[in-house]
């Protein structure tokens, strides 16, 4: 199944980069999500993936020797989180941009001032 | 010493303390320091003459043989008497040159942080030390010569020596670091006790080559004289203190101090004595065609300085103390020279010698030390100068191999110093009084007395020179020669080669001079001779590489920073990606124990799908269709989450997900349509880069895998998570106990994005 995962990750990297080549600037914003879903995956799966074993503890019983490794699932979350944060910021800088210069095009966007 | 240089420190500042009345004291204040401080070295001359060296050291970098040391010995008290003696007179000179001028708090505070700076550098027992000292000077003599900014030529002229001497510095450090990695030690100390081993090493040419890039940057010597004359835009008293007396002679200091380690090769002296020659000539050569007198003394410091490299390159006991004495003589005259000029400049409002004359009559004191320092220079007796001159020749007689034409040159040389300096004499101060304007200048004495303590010096030493060859020229010859030497001045050595020599010269430069004074249009036709023979101009060289490197950057940085953002991105996505195939390709030997599965066929199902939805969003031309593909690719994920055990994932995920699609619905009616805006060419040309890094990512997804991390950190969590922070999901546990800070900041990134999206939508459209 590594395998697999391992092509679906290249297959969002894939779309991630070409939609961030693209001129438009919306494209660009789900390129950004596409490559946050693929890096939060390839830092998910490097740590080996263990179907049906949640890191839950209760103390009593010694713990399971296979349990999934809750450490990248901790910093996955963090990167979700703040991967929403980005794109949510980028939405409404590009909303921003678009209510002011009228134009969807990266091209355009080539001098910080006027 | 650590004191000594500490007091010098302080004090610089003092100029922007004192205020009001006490302003006018600023530089007898200073001078008084610099008197100081001469009388501190003063009374270490015997100390220093019985073969003391004093030496001080603070620990900087000892591992790197880095450290503060401060050395005393024959040689750099030498130059420390120049410093601050000249210092003492420059200071009382410039109290009365400056006082009309704006911004003399910054000006005493640059030219005192300088002779703090020269003097650290002649004390520096390391070089690494020494070459800070030195780039400090090249810094405050840059700030020094563009202290009147206002006007166009002092900047040109201040960037000039700056980029000039600033690069000799560089190229001179990385000289220092290849020889001193041979040592292992950048002490000067060690250099010494090395020197047989740096001298037989490869590094040895190099090394010594990137140091006379410095050498002759800083010291003026051709092809890179040029920034000298231009340097003349300085204040006059910066001109005599930096430009003739000290700065300039860091080099020469530089040489002397290498000399006993590096010195003795032919490479040594061929370099030398050729580049010296040359310096001295030309310097000379075009002196005696300039028209503005601080124009001319500048060549002839330059040749002067050429002289100095010259000697020091022969290299003999006998070169060596020539050049010792040269450099008093030099700086005595000078520096004299520089001050009466610039004392005509106050009088009359005119430099150039052709609106000059008679002066003498109306500066009949000044007329007096002129004479002697112009004696001095045309090296005629009974002067120091003259003393000077015979051991030079001497020097340059008994040389080994290069003697003729060292010879040749050296007479041809001070033969047109001595036209230079009659002609300055008779032009300036004798013959018919031009009509010029007399200023009233008040304080005359205080232009008077530096000029007049250093010619008077001049003539002292010349009828007297036993003192200054005992004292102060025997121990720096010691300290360069490292064995003993006895010195005896005279100024009469009796009928030899060398007085013949002499005469002769004496006898080319009267006729020279007499030549030059009768007919004015030999002098005209000579400039313009000159004008067209050299019509490649050194200071126009050098400008047009400034230029020619100006613009190229400007190009490479055009096409570099072209403003195109997908370029940007583009680039970087193309180097990692090659970057990433080259390791892949480089680490091709991983073997891989995963065996493709589809196997369980609904997860298989579920990958299909979300690759399915994350093509249809790549190529949909529909924005509603691209979003909602691409969030079923993000639940997708989610439910790979849930189903590999990560539960708090996949219910984020999801929350996440959720909001970013109300995001895009709430937003996009007020969006345009996807425009088509790349070639077919393009879009083909960036998936073919997206599919070089997603296919890169594949295999490094595959290799990471594989690599067996065993759980160091994890393992401790799920141990303590219920005992110590009792949760019994780890992964909450990890977030809002063990890693608690890290998901403050999160939650602070989070909110400072929330308030910038707040006032992104809430601003009004302006």
């Amino acid at each position: 199944m590594e395998i697999v995962l391992a092509i679906l990750i290249g297959v969002l990297y894939t779309a991630g980069v070409y939609m961030l080549l693209r001129r438009s600037i919306l494209k660009f914003i789900i390129g950004i999500i596409f490559l946050s879903n693929a890096t939060n995956l390839l830092v998910f799966i490097s740590s080996g993936i263990i179907a049906g074993q949640p890191a839950f503890v209760d103390g009593t019983t010694p713990s399971p020797n296979n349990l999934s490794d809750p450490l990248p699932q901790a910093l996955v979350l963090t990167a979700i989180v703040i991967g929403f944060g980005i794109v949510v910021f980028t939405l409404a800088l590009k909303f921003k941009f678009f209510e002011t210069t009228g134009t969807d095009d990266l091209d355009q966007l080539q001098q910080t001032d006027n | 010493m650590q004191t000594l240089l500490l007091v010098y420190l302080v004090s610089a500042f003092l100029p922007f303390i004192f205020a009001g009345k006490l302003k006018k004291a600023i530089p007898f204040f200073l001078a008084f320091v610099h008197f100081g401080a001469f009388a501190y070295f003063f009374s270490k001359i015997e100390r220093i003459g019985n073969g003391d060296i004093l030496r001080e050291t603070i620990p900087w970098v000892p591992q790197l043989g880095i450290n503060f040391d401060l050395v005393l010995n024959g040689l750099s008290i030498a130059f420390a008497l120049l410093i601050t003696g000249t210092g003492v007179l420059v200071f009382l000179y410039a109290h009365a040159y400056m006082k009309s001028y704006k911004n003399l708090g910054v000006f005493y505070f640059y030219l005192f942080l300088f002779s703090a700076a020269m003097l650290g550098l002649v004390l520096s027992g390391n070089l690494i030390q020494l070459f800070v000292f030195w780039e400090l000077t090249s810094y405050l003599s840059f700030l020094l010569i563009s202290f009147f900014h206002e006007k166009e030529s002092a900047r040109n002229a201040a960037f000039q020596s700056l980029y000039l001497t600033g690069f000799g510095g560089l190229v001179m450090v990385a000289g220092i670091i290849l020889l001193g990695s041979v040592v292992g030690s950048y002490s000067v100390s060690d250099w010494v006790v090395n020197a047989e081993i740096l001298r037989a090493h490869q590094f040895y040419l190099p090394g010594l080559m990137l140091i006379f890039v410095g050498v002759f940057t800083k010291s003026a010597q051709f092809p890179f004289h040029f920034w000298l004359p231009g340097a003349m835009q300085a204040p006059t008293p910066v001109s005599s203190y930096l430009h003739s007396a000290t700065m300039v002679k860091a080099g020469i200091f530089m040489l002397a101090l290498l000399s006993p380690i590096l010195g003795g090769t032919s490479a040594w002296t061929y370099t030398l004595t050729l580049t010296g020659a040359i310096t001295m000539f030309m310097g000379a050569y075009f002196a005696i065609t300039q028209t503005d007198i601080k124009a001319i003394l500048a060549y002839t410091t330059i040749s002067s300085l050429g002289v100095l490299v010259l000697l020091l390159g022969i290299d003999t006991a006998l070169s060596v103390k020539a050049a010792m004495l040269f450099l008093f003589v030099h700086a005595f005259y000078k520096a004299a020279l520089f001050m009466i000029a610039g004392f005509i400049d106050k009088k009359t409002g005119t430099r150039d010698w052709r609106n000059l004359g008679g002066l003498a009559r109306s500066m009949p004191i000044t007329f007096v030390f002129a004479v002697l320092a112009s004696l001095s220079m045309a090296g005629l007796p009974p002067m120091l100068g003259f003393l000077g001159k015979e051991l030079i020749y001497e020097a340059k007689v008994q040389s080994p191999v290069i003697a003729p034409y060292v010879l040749v040159l050296g007479v041809a040389g001070n033969a047109l110093m001595i036209a230079v300096a009659l002609f300055f004499l008779f032009k300036v101060f004798l013959g018919k009084a031009k009509n010029q304007v007399q200023i009233k200048v008040k304080t005359d004495w205080a232009y008077i007395i530096g000029p007049g303590i250093l010619a008077l010096l001049s003539l002292f030493f010349g009828l007297f020179p036993a003192f200054l060859g005992e004292t102060i020229v025997e121990p720096a010859l010691i300290s360069i020669l490292k064995r003993d030497y006895n010195v005896e001045l005279k100024l009469w050595h009796g009928f030899n080669t060398v007085f013949f020599l002499s005469l002769f010269t004496v006898f080319l430069g009267f006729i020279l001079f007499y030549v030059a004074y009768t007919r004015d249009s030999v002098l005209v036709k000579w400039r313009a001779f000159n004008q067209r023979i050299f019509s490649v101009r050194f200071v126009d060289v050098f400008n047009n590489l400034l230029k020619g490197f100006l613009s190229f950057s400007k190009r490479k940085t055009e096409l570099v920073q072209h403003g195109y953002h997908r370029f940007y991105i583009l680039t970087i996505f193309l180097v990692a990606s090659i970057f990433l195939w080259y390791q892949v390709y480089v680490t091709i030997g991983w073997n891989l124990d995963n065996v493709f599965t589809l196997r369980p066929f609904y997860v298989s199902g579920l990958v299909l799908v979300i690759i399915i939805s994350t093509i249809f969003s790549m190529v949909s031309k529909s924005r509603i269709a691209t979003i909602i593909t691409m969030g079923v690719a993000g639940y997708g994920i989610a439910l790979l989450f849930m189903y590999y055990s990560a539960i708090d994932l996949a219910i984020t995920q999801i929350i996440v997900e959720t909001l970013i699609l109300v995001m895009f619905v709430l937003i996009l009616q007020r969006l345009p349509l996807f425009a088509r805006l790349s070639s077919k060419t393009t879009r083909l040309r960036d998936l073919f880069i997206a599919l070089s890094f997603g296919s890169a990512m594949t295999v490094l997804a595959l290799k990471s895998i594989n690599v067996n991390f065993n759980h160091p950190i994890s393992d401790f969590m799920i141990e303590n998570s219920y005992t110590k922070a009792y949760g019994q999901n780890v992964v909450n546990v990890i977030l809002v106990d063990f890693r608690a800070l890290d998901t403050l900041g999160e939650v602070t990134v989070l909110v400072v994005a929330a308030l910038g999206v707040f006032v992104l939508l809430k601003t009004k459209k302006t």
